[in-house]
């Protein structure tokens, strides 16, 4: 057991468990964030994507030890909370309305994947985009309306 | 983007009938041309999704929880002799499940009894993932210990995997119209062809899981990712001796199922109900992605030949058809799915004389079972195959062939069913083409294929001489599928769905019907609310909890929103109308609240009727085999790279009449994701197994399709209104799997000039077909690519455009890759 420090969605963290422990387990049992998803855990499928320090990375494959010290974002960290509930990230509006989201599984990692890509200042480009999100796997979609939603989000709308 | 098209356009006449004007509700909102129409609802569960607060199974926390697991065979046919612990192992720590401590019967229950729940010991072990023995322990560390301290024991049997020569027969069916002799006597063709698709896996994203908590009556509660939670209802109190107060199956937010979570969820429900049991804890039985992928089941592989007689202008006038399926070891569905696949092998065609023969057989493999599709895209890709070659071989456009035969209002089927209403094969078809493109596109594929094959090949060297690398093609597919349960299925399941108004003035949809992202809880509200003359988001959804809601029937067949909508409409109409009454004829928008407050809460239970006109008789196969159907034609346009026979699906267009659009959006996400399900299926989904044991079961290895090896699809929604429910609509879900196969592979064959007859479409199986190489196990997949490998496609041949218009006649088989 080892101490590990770092910040999840802006707020210090502090978690008490062997190194190896996969970042998934941290985020879904030992902080109870469970919008991170597993659906493969040998990174096949992005599910479990959030960002390390801006990057995407899928955190079934990154032991807590790599993150010390680092920014986390995942999912829950999105919308933005208001007296009358939670503001929707632009991101998520986006998905919301041009159908982005069926079943919801691949969507939190699918949202943290495009988010890097538009903090990145990734544009409504089709190939751009469909590259950025290559690495999280949808049964649904099709994943036309996923690519609407970020073309969307990234100012691409009408 | 995509286009929406309002019927009735086209030459095909929509018959009006009775019920015609209720499929045309009136409600507020924006206008959609052609039709009055609000903008539909955003997806109702959508914000919890999108922010990580939807629950699923594994999201759901239940204190001092333990961890199930299942040890399951390692042989695919074998007697089971016993089981070792370990002695060096604590086993006190450990919860040990076998079928002796089942305390009901040893069935998972379905249609056929034959599966056991855990094979007994001395018992008989069918296929290599067959759960043999539960483990469950506090922690996950002393599990996996314990996994590895136990010990099977087995005596090897002689296993069977090839469906041909199995004689265990789960199901078979005949199905003749016409004189099938006198119909080849009259034809000027005949053309054979035999036809291989292997499994395919569902892929949800979200694996399998269910928990089990022990109730304090001595029943269970399971909570899981499911489909069907009345299935499991049954499947607990049959196995567990349960009443149905005692048995209570809660869904959690459902990760995708395609069917995948049809059936095999009773049996993860059964394991983790008997661990529950026997430690008096919440057992958690969450499967990893390679646990899903070895033993949860898949589409049946199927071989299909065909033998077809077709007029010299393309008049099809004879179809001989056989259907092979592999049930794996147990029925499953497997009937059922033989049923409609029998039922669909003739493709959306008219043709007067037919003889159908399906048949199902044992193998020792995992049991297949529902998947999206249910048995048509297995033979419809055949049938369009089949007819793509026929059309080639009659130097015929592949859409003209299509015209040609399609289904229109009258026809009738091989089962003698009259189409009477609600067909649309031509319009889907004439709205692909004409969005793709089709002819214009393909006469500039046949120029720049008939530029390439005068290059050859260098002699002795897999090498081209030409300098492009990489051929494009064009190709379409016509399909249809039955919509809802097939035969009198929808008749003895007589499912219920309810409406009520709460005692609160609050509206509430009380249905089994699950969402699991097609979009369920948004289109029964917006539905309901239509009749009442409500917000959609003024009615809720009741939790889909057996304890609360009515059985619905399975959510499964692309039902839900033609059969349980339809009865939810009727629930909401006959509130509407007891409510009016008795207030006077006031609004029941604004008596609502104080009818309740007078009245207390009012529910209706709405029943299934059989739909006016629909018979089927089960035992001849004879009548209607469905009360409509659902028409969808695909066009694909492909790059298959020269070198390594790869395949690239450029673009699609997706044409598919569901009768009344409920929610052009869902719609929509709904053909898209099956096109590429579909797309899948044609070109990189693919088990293999070794003797009996899928090799490729993680994730790693089965690959689906990725954002970037999707083609855009655009989706054109035609609605072709089904009378019979009463707002018109006839299914979506599984109708766009079963075109995009066959589309693909007539698009490879525009390319290159050769057909693919086993999916998918492998580099390996193109390659073979071009003949610059042979296929991996070193024998030609096929007598027909063992022909074009030794006669590579030559120069100025191509039949096609501009070919002559008298062919020469011919009998038997014809070589694809052969030019005319």
């Amino acid at each position: 057991m080892s101490t590990w420090r770092f910040a999840v969605n802006g707020e210090p963290v502090e978690v008490d468990v062997p190194g190896m422990r996969r970042l998934l387990d941290v985020l879904r049992e030992d902080l109870a964030l469970t919008g991170t998803k597993e659906g493969c855990g040998e990174g096949e499928c992005g599910a479990c994507t959030v960002l390390v320090d801006g990057a995407p990375v899928d955190s079934c494959l990154v032991p807590v030890c790599q993150v010390d010290g680092a920014r986390i974002a995942t999912v829950e960290g999105l919308a933005a909370p208001s007296p009358e509930g939670a503001v929707l990230d632009p991101l998520q509006q986006a998905f919301l309305e041009a159908g982005g989201a069926q079943c919801g599984i691949c969507t939190p990692g699918m949202l943290m994947a495009a988010r890097a890509y538009l903090d990145g200042g990734g544009g409504p480009d089709e190939t751009a985009i469909r590259t950025a999100i290559a690495g999280n796997l949808c049964r649904c979609t099709g994943y036309t309306k996923i690519v609407d939603a970020i073309a969307i989000a990234a100012g691409g709308r009408g | 983007m995509t286009i929406r098209t309002s019927p009735s356009r086209t030459t095909t006449p929509v018959t009006p009938s009775p019920a015609a004007p209720d499929a045309l509700v009136v409600r507020r909102g924006a206008l959609l041309p052609g039709r009055v129409r609000p903008a539909a609802p955003l997806r109702r569960e959508g914000p919890a999704k999108l922010t990580g607060e939807a629950k699923y199974a594994d999201d759901l926390v239940f204190p001092g929880a333990w961890y199930g697991a299942t040890i399951r065979s390692a042989d695919a046919h074998a007697r089971f002799d016993g089981f070792d612990l370990d002695p060096a192992l604590d086993w006190s720590s450990v919860a040990v499940v076998t079928a002796a401590d089942i305390p009901g019967e040893n069935i998972v229950s379905l249609i056929s009894d034959d599966q056991p729940v855990l094979v007994p010991v001395g018992g008989e072990i069918q296929h290599h993932a067959e759960p043999l023995v539960l483990l469950a322990a506090a922690d996950r560390e002393t599990l996996r210990s314990a996994r590895h301290a136990v010990t099977i024991r087995t005596t090897p049997l002689e296993p069977v995997f090839d469906p041909l020569a199995s004689e265990h027969v789960f199901a078979h069916y005949e199905i003749a119209s016409g004189d099938l002799d006198a119909g080849f006597a009259e034809a000027d063709f005949i053309l054979e062809g035999e036809y291989r698709v292997g499994h395919q896996e569902q892929l949800y994203i979200e694996n399998n899981a269910m928990i089990a908590v022990p109730r304090e009556d001595g029943g269970v509660a399971v909570h899981g990712s499911l489909q069907c939670p009345y299935y499991i209802h049954k499947a607990l109190k049959r196995s567990l001796r349960l009443t149905a107060e005692q048995a209570r199956v809660v869904q959690a937010e459902t990760g995708g199922g395609f069917g995948g979570k049809e059936e095999y969820p009773s049996i993860i429900a059964l394991h983790a109900a008997l661990l529950a049991r026997r430690t008096g804890k919440p057992v958690r039985m969450i499967y990893d992605r390679h646990e899903d992928l070895a033993a949860t089941t898949k589409r049946h592989p199927a071989i299909v030949t065909h033998r077809t007689g077709v007029k010299a202008d393309g008049t099809l006038v004879a179809q001989d058809i056989d259907v092979v399926m592999d049930g794996g070891a147990y029925c499953t569905l497997t009937p059922v799915v033989l049923s409609r696949g029998a039922i669909h092998a003739g493709g959306p065609y008219r043709c007067p004389n037919v003889r159908i023969r399906a048949r199902a057989t044992r193998t020792n493999t995992p049991p297949n079972g529902a998947f999206r599709g249910f048995g048509a895209p297995q033979v419809e890709f055949a049938a369009e195959v089949q007819l793509g070659r026929l059309a080639e071989t009659l130097g015929m456009s592949p859409l003209e062939i299509r015209r040609r035969n399609l289904y229109r209002i009258g026809d009738e089927t091989p089962t003698g069913q009259i189409l009477r209403e609600s067909v649309a094969a031509e319009d889907v078809l004439e709205r692909a083409a004409e969005a793709a493109e089709f002819e214009g596109v393909r006469s500039r594929t046949a120029k720049a294929r008939a530029r390439r094959a005068g290059s050859g090949h260098v002699p002795g060297s897999p090498l081209r001489t030409s300098r492009d690398r990489s051929a494009s093609g064009i190709g379409v597919a016509l399909a249809w599928h039955g919509a809802g349960f097939t035969g009198s299925g929808e008749v003895k399941l007589a499912s219920v769905a309810s409406v009520e108004l709460g005692g609160d003035g609050r509206v509430r949809i009380l249905t089994g019907s699950t969402e699991m992202g097609q979009g369920t809880k948004t289109i029964f509200p917006q539905l309901v609310a239509a009749e009442l003359g409500l917000a959609a988001d003024e009615v809720d959804m009741a939790a889909q909890d057996t304890a609360l809601v009515p059985d619905s029937g399975p959510t499964v067949a692309s039902r839900t929103a033609m059969v349980v909508g339809g009865l939810l409409i009727q629930a909401a109409r006959r509130l509407r109308a007891t409510v009016e009454e008795r207030n006077a004829g006031a609004a029941f928008a604004d008596v609502r609240a104080r009818d309740a407050a007078t009245h207390g809460p009012t529910r209706i239970d709405q029943q299934f009727e059989p739909y006016p006109h629909v018979h089927f008789d089960d035992d001849t196969y004879r009548g209607d085999a469905y009360p409509a159907f659902g028409w969808a034609a695909c066009v694909a346009t492909v790059d298959v790279d020269l070198d390594s026979g790869e395949v690239t699906v450029r673009d699609v267009v997706a044409a598919d009449d569901i009768g009344t659009v409920i929610h052009p959006v869902l719609a929509e996400g709904q053909v898209e994701g099956g096109t590429l399900q579909a797309i899948g299926y044609a070109t990189i989904e693919e088990i293999k197994l070794r003797h009996g044991r899928y090799l490729n079961d993680r994730l790693a290895t089965y690959i689906i399709p990725t954002a970037l090896d999707a083609p855009r699809i655009h989706a054109i929604l035609v609605e072709a209104p089904f009378s019979g429910a009463p707002h018109g609509a006839k299914g979506v879900g599984e109708l766009p799997m079963d075109v995009g196969a066959p589309a693909v592979v007539a698009a490879i064959h525009d390319a290159v000039g050769a057909w693919i007859h086993e999916l998918p479409a492998s580099p390996e199986r193109i390659l073979a077909a071009l003949g610059t190489t042979r296929p991996v196990d070193g024998a030609p997949a096929s007598a027909e690519v063992a022909a074009a490998i030794a006669e590579p496609i030559e120069a100025g041949t191509d039949p096609r455009p501009g070919a002559a218009t008298d062919p020469q006649p011919m009998r038997g088989p014809r070589d694809p890759g052969e030019p005319t």
